[in-house]
């Protein structure tokens, strides 16, 4: 099967102008590639790169050199060189991104923002409202909370509204940063009962879980970030 | 709309230069903006963000370099090569302008509704009761009280001058609207509220956007892609959220860390 | 019945042929037929010093002293009167520096200068009728940069004419605006018809007799050819329609004419009379009687019964 995502020789260092021009190299050399179903644990203590590798992938963060291809439908497009605005569609319709915060505007109510994530990702009005009621429900934020806005949620429920919001489009390429991190063993149960059906559905996943018990129910492999350190100049 | 990836692009600017004598306003600028875009110019004052504005607006004449655009028709023509009387039309129709100064962007003593009517009238409209209508309309898209329709702006504060604005420019459904500043001088909570309006109305419409600011938060909420200038040049440009979390040119590293976290 | 008319006079020693040296009256009948070629257009003239004040018709007396010859008959109205001093001094103004005849009578007068007023009588082919305009430009008071009103007269974008008349609208309810009502001149330029109320708009379109406008202190001539296309702005659902009064004239009995209100006493009497002096003088002399003729000033009726 083809790969949804495959990173072929990714290189970043960052340069920090304002202190001395010091070069901190993050990774160098990350070849890996992610098939429809599967899904890839970065590995490696904190610091290895692992959060800023899924920002690459993402667009977020540039990448100095190497090639990191997303599959969209016929074509392959890779983010280290893509325009902003193929990166953008790429966003809307291949590949969503689950960091561990919400960032969110605020004065929207959570049910709204999850929807409204729905439909950017191309579900109609009426299934991402639906589909919004239905991942809030399972993710156990209270219905009374639903018109609210989540700026005054606890931090578990923010993060829980973050996974609906992150995971309720049918993107055929998901990026996990810690979904998991700070929530309780019941709902780590949901997460990854949410991330069995996007496998089942063909998703192509790169994800970060720092709990090793999670890691190995949802592993299909695990990626080892320290073997692409970047070596010493 | 952003997924129609086969289409030309709305504007194209390609090595924008204004000097003013010996002074330079800004030099070699070229970008590309395409429907349901929104690109943010930032820098400090004097970065040559605001002659940029002004030569793609047509208020400033340029040394060298092009813009070009697509005009509803589809045909790309180089604005340069317009006649007066078509550069006007375009101005009030197919584009927008809303400025930082509301006096200067408002008729201050024509009412609300007669301010969102003018680009109607400018057009041809001649029925009174449908202009009015579309005024109570747009009134209403900017969360101004329809009550308010018979007011002069004078009477308005700060952050609803701004909405009227708005109103007075998207009321003939342009593509392309410049934003000059539009939210600063305003209370925060006022400013959060204008900028949630205009990421919905951009979105909603898909309009193209071109906002000069000088506030990162700004750029980050609103904005797709960002330019920074700097002595009158591009010194960066990308993705808003890359060259925000990612920053490589020193400036942008010293503007990025200058500010708390947006 | 009175006549005014006065004889043929030499006019006074010093003076050139209606005040004016002949320099300048090529000068502003250049600005005249430039004005008639392009109808509507506001054409700038070098504007001189008159014997007058500003705002006393020194665009209007310029225009008038540029188109007399030996043989015209001139009349003068002021507010439809050919009484007032305004009116009367002009009169005099030029027979004592053209040696022309004036008249009262509309259908005698070859030139007529007016300000505010077009004569009830209509108007001929071969007359002229000069308009005193204060300020000409009719997008003044909503873009006070003659730069912008000039490239907007010369695009043609006129939608800030329709603001004006749609806040008018949202205002009172309707188009207030009475007088110095805009006009479009031959499908083309808006122009400002001088503060005439807008009764007399009809009478501009297509008028059989040549109108001429003059603004001394702005330095503009107008003019509108005869038969030309005249159209008042209005909106679809709010159409153009003129002032109507509810009484005939109180001592002529005319309707269908333009009334002026006369405070009679401190008491709260008063009554509508004709505007225009001269056709109501007429009106008189042919045998028609207002209801109120009996108790009208002597200075409304001339002083006499006209019987």
């Amino acid at each position: 099967m083809q790969p949804l995502v495959q990173l072929d020789g990714v290189s970043k260092a960052f340069i920090l102008h304002l202190h001395e021009g010091v070069r901190l190299d993050v990774v160098s050399g990350v070849t890996f590639a992610v098939a429809p179903g599967e899904c890839v644990v970065l590995g490696g203590p904190s610091g290895a790169g692992k959060s800023s590798l899924l920002k690459i992938v993402y667009g977020n963060y540039s990448c100095d050199s190497g090639r990191i291809w997303i599959r969209d439908g016929e074509e392959r497009i890779d983010v280290a060189n893509a325009e902003p605005r193929r990166i953008l569609d790429l966003r809307r319709h291949v590949m969503g991104y689950v960091s561990q915060f919400l960032r969110v505007i605020p004065r929207v109510g959570a049910l709204e923002i999850v929807a409204a994530a729905g439909r950017e990702g191309g579900l109609d009005p009426q299934s991402a409202q639906e589909r919004a009621q239905e991942y809030l429900s399972l993710l156990n934020v209270p219905e009374r909370l639903w018109a609210l806005p989540p700026a005054t949620f606890s931090g578990g429920e923010q993060q829980r509204v973050n996974i609906a919001r992150g995971l309720i489009a049918d993107r055929p390429v998901l990026l996990l940063d810690e979904p998991t991190a700070s929530l309780d063993a019941r709902n780590r149960a949901v997460v990854v009962e949410l991330i069995e059906r996007k496998k089942k559905a063909g998703v192509a996943i790169v994800g970060i879980f720092h709990d090793e018990d999670v890691r190995d129910r949802v592993a299909t492999h695990v990626v080892d970030v320290t073997h692409f350190a970047a070596k010493a100049a | 709309m952003l997924n129609d990836l086969s289409q030309a692009p709305l504007l194209s600017v390609r090595n924008l230069t204004k000097h003013y004598g010996e002074r330079l306003g800004c030099a070699d600028v070229s970008f590309d903006i395409y429907e349901g875009e929104v690109l943010a110019v930032v820098g400090e004052s004097g970065s040559g963000k605001s002659t940029l504005l002004g030569l793609l607006a047509t208020e400033l004449e340029a040394s060298a370099g092009s813009v070009r655009y697509r005009m509803r028709d589809g045909v790309t023509r180089d604005m340069a090569s317009l006649t007066e009387a078509e550069r006007r039309l375009l101005l009030r129709t197919d584009w927008g302008f809303v400025r930082q100064d509301s006096t200067q962007g408002l008729r201050m003593s024509v009412s609300a509704g007669g301010n969102i009517g003018e680009r109607l009238m400018a057009v041809g409209a001649r029925h009174y009761g449908k202009i009015r209508g579309q005024a109570l309309d747009w009134l209403e898209r900017v969360e101004i009280d329809r009550g308010r329709i018979d007011d002069i702006p004078k009477a308005f504060s700060g952050g609803m001058r701004q909405r009227l604005q708005i109103a007075r420019n998207l009321v003939t459904h342009p593509r392309l609207v410049f934003m000059d500043e539009p939210t600063s001088g305003l209370d925060v909570s006022v400013q959060a509220r204008l900028l949630d309006l205009i990421r919905s109305l951009v979105s909603e419409l898909g309009l193209a956007v071109i906002i000069v600011t000088h506030d990162l938060a700004v750029a980050r909420l609103l904005s797709h892609r960002i330019m920074v200038m700097k002595g009158g040049r591009v010194i960066e440009a990308g993705l808003t959220d890359r060259v925000l979390d990612d920053p490589h040119a020193p400036y942008t590293q010293l503007l990025v860390s200058s500010v708390l976290a947006a | 019945m009175m006549t005014r008319a006065s004889t043929d006079a030499a006019p006074e020693a010093g003076y050139n042929f209606a005040y004016l040296d002949e320099q300048t009256k090529r000068m502003i009948r250049r600005a005249i037929l430039k004005a008639i070629a392009i109808p509507g257009y506001q054409v700038p003239f070098a504007s001189r010093e008159m014997p007058m004040p500003y705002g006393w018709g020194t665009g209007g007396v310029q225009v008038t002293a540029s188109i007399l010859g030996g043989d015209d008959i001139l009349k003068v109205i002021d507010q439809g009167s050919d009484d007032t001093t305004n009116a009367v001094s002009i009169r005099k103004f030029f027979e004592r520096t053209a040696g022309i005849r004036t008249t009262t009578h509309t259908r005698e007068a070859t030139v007529i200068q007016t300000r505010h007023r077009i004569p009830e009588e209509t108007l001929q082919e071969g007359q002229v009728i000069v308009y005193q305009v204060p300020i000409p430009e009719p997008l003044r008071f909503l873009e006070p940069r003659e730069t912008e009103t000039r490239k907007l007269h010369a695009l043609a974008e006129y939608g800030l004419m329709h603001v004006k008349l749609y806040e008018d609208i949202a205002r009172h309810g309707h188009i207030a605006t009475t007088y110095a009502y805009p006009v479009e001149v031959a499908g083309r330029y808006i122009m400002d018809p001088s503060p005439t109320p807008k009764f007399d708009n009809p009478k501009m379109h297509r008028m059989a007799a040549l109108q001429l406008f003059g603004a001394g202190r702005e330095k503009r001539i107008y003019a509108v050819p005869p038969y030309t296309e005249v159209r008042s702005l209005d909106f679809e659902d709010h159409p153009f329609h003129i002032q109507t009064f509810k009484d005939p004239c109180a001592i002529c009995a005319a309707t269908g004419v333009y009334l002026d209100e006369v405070i009679m006493d401190d008491r709260g009497g008063r009554m509508f009379v004709c505007s225009d002096s001269d056709f109501c003088e007429e009106r008189r002399a042919c045998g028609h009687r207002g209801s109120m003729l009996a108790e009208a000033p002597a200075a409304l009726t001339g002083g006499n019964t006209h019987a």
